[in-house]
């Protein structure tokens, strides 16, 4: 098993949020200042930490939506009773401070210089890390082949929705297909449904072209999909998933 | 100069029972770097390799026979989440230890799929880790690392090798899969040993 990066030691760095920007009804995008901030690859996350009055404090780790290199930038989905989540997406305001540390993670990452094609795979917020590796590859002028299946409720639902709209134009050499899993926009070529091997095999790299696949979102979506990939034939080695809840 | 998120409140009290930075969950989440591997019991083989070459080998029916305990055990992954009082059936490492010569001090723990995983051998012993192969009164899914896994539950989750194939006994330290990239060598959670230099 392949990784990259590695990293010295991780300290707590004190963070300001520098603005906002709504993506979802219960999704936002949070952008922080980090005085000193090394970098990241893309598909790494950060440990963030909360503390309050009181002293009591929470942390979480969240991946970075943003294109590799200085800017750190969070898209955080609500989640029911979610502590730290609730905190970034409803209250946390344009120069509220809390801690980051980071960035964190060697194997879900993608290099620009490794000319193998790729195929992303995301569930819901699962997108983030492999939106910064979308954003990576047009900053890097990367001509690498990607191809990215996005399974998503509704479209209300999907994640930077504009930027990927342009992007499917802009960005020479990347194919977006979406699975909505509840209910599709009019005049979609499929009907509601999740991501099966009809579509993987449409939509995503035949697996002797030999890909690196990342696939990221909740447990039972990256099974399944995981599972899918190996039975369409892609080694198990070159598929690396990230799940979460 | 503590920090201080201005509107949070959270939860309010930590719990005795977590490790600092840990939070409850009630659900049991995955986390693996890959596909799940599929692994058969009837091909399914568990080694321990001496620093001498020297190999003790264990097939499914040669495990399943020997005496089992039940830890009742928390557990503790890096990703911040613990869960708490959870019941496993598996052999205790003591027992497959009983009739291996070693004067190593290290262990490099391997998986099917090519995971490893690396700590002290002393970690292993005196009734601290086990090859689990129930959990919750079933059969170990896969996902959880079934058929078999190490259970170490002193030290982050990551150091309990899921699909669990065997143990390799070093006389110098090496790195495992996650210790090779960031991750702390040793993992102690009530330490807070997530990352190198933690």
């Amino acid at each position: 098993m392949a990784r990259a990066a590695v990293l010295g030691r991780l300290t707590w760095r004190p963070a300001e949020l520098v603005s906002v920007r709504a993506e979802t009804s219960a999704a936002r995008t949070l952008v922080f200042d980090v005085p000193e901030w090394p970098g990241h690859v893309a598909g790494q996350h950060v440990d963030l930490r909360l503390t309050a009055e009181d002293g009591y404090t929470a942390q979480r780790s969240y991946s970075l939506a943003s294109a590799a290199g200085g800017r750190v930038e969070l898209t955080v989905q609500r989640v029911d009773g979610g502590e730290v989540s609730g905190y970034l997406a409803d209250v946390m305001a344009p120069g509220d401070r809390c801690e980051v540390r980071g960035p964190v993670g060697g194997y879900f990452t993608w290099d620009p210089e490794d000319p193998s094609p790729v195929l992303l795979v995301a569930g819901g917020s699962g997108l983030v890390p492999l939106m910064s590796m979308v954003r990576t590859r047009a900053e890097a002028g990367s001509r690498v082949p990607f191809r990215l299946i996005y399974s998503v409720r509704t479209p209300a639902d999907v994640l930077f929705a504009d930027e990927l709209r342009r992007r499917v134009r802009e960005d020479k050499g990347l194919d977006i297909e979406y699975a909505f899993t509840r209910a599709a926009p009019g005049g979609a070529r499929r009907p509601p449904g999740r991501i099966d091997a009809a579509l993987l095999g449409a939509a995503g790299w035949p697996a002797e072209f030999a890909p690196t696949c990342y696939v990221c979102g909740p447990t039972g979506f990256v099974e399944a999909v995981a599972d899918l990939l190996v039975g369409a034939g892609h080694a198990a080695e070159r598929v690396r998933t990230e799940r979460f809840g | 100069m503590d920090i201080i998120s201005r509107g949070f409140r959270g939860r309010g009290a930590a719990d005795p029972h977590l490790p600092p930075g840990q939070y409850l969950t009630h659900d049991f989440p995955v986390l693996s770097a890959g596909p799940t591997p599929r692994v058969d019991t009837a091909t399914w083989q568990f080694t321990i390799t001496t620093e001498t070459g020297e190999k003790h080998t264990w097939d499914w029916a040669a495990l399943t026979a020997l005496p089992t305990d039940n830890p009742r055990v928390d557990l503790h992954c890096v990703t911040k989440w613990s869960k708490l009082g959870t019941e496993w059936v598996g052999v205790g490492l003591d027992t497959l230890f009983a009739d291996v010569e070693t004067a190593a001090d290290f262990a490099l723990v391997h998986s099917y799929g090519g995971y490893t995983t690396n700590l002290p051998l002393e970690d292993l012993l005196d009734g601290q880790a086990w090859i689990t192969y129930e959990y919750e009164g079933e059969p170990l899914a896969p996902e959880h690392g079934g058929p078999a896994r190490l259970l170490v539950p002193h030290l982050y989750l990551w150091k309990s090798a899921k699909w669990v194939r065997g143990i390799t006994l070093l006389t110098e330290d090496e790195p495992g899969f996650w210790e090779g990239v960031g991750y702390h060598n040793y993992g102690d959670p009530w330490r807070e040993q997530r990352y190198w230099g933690d």
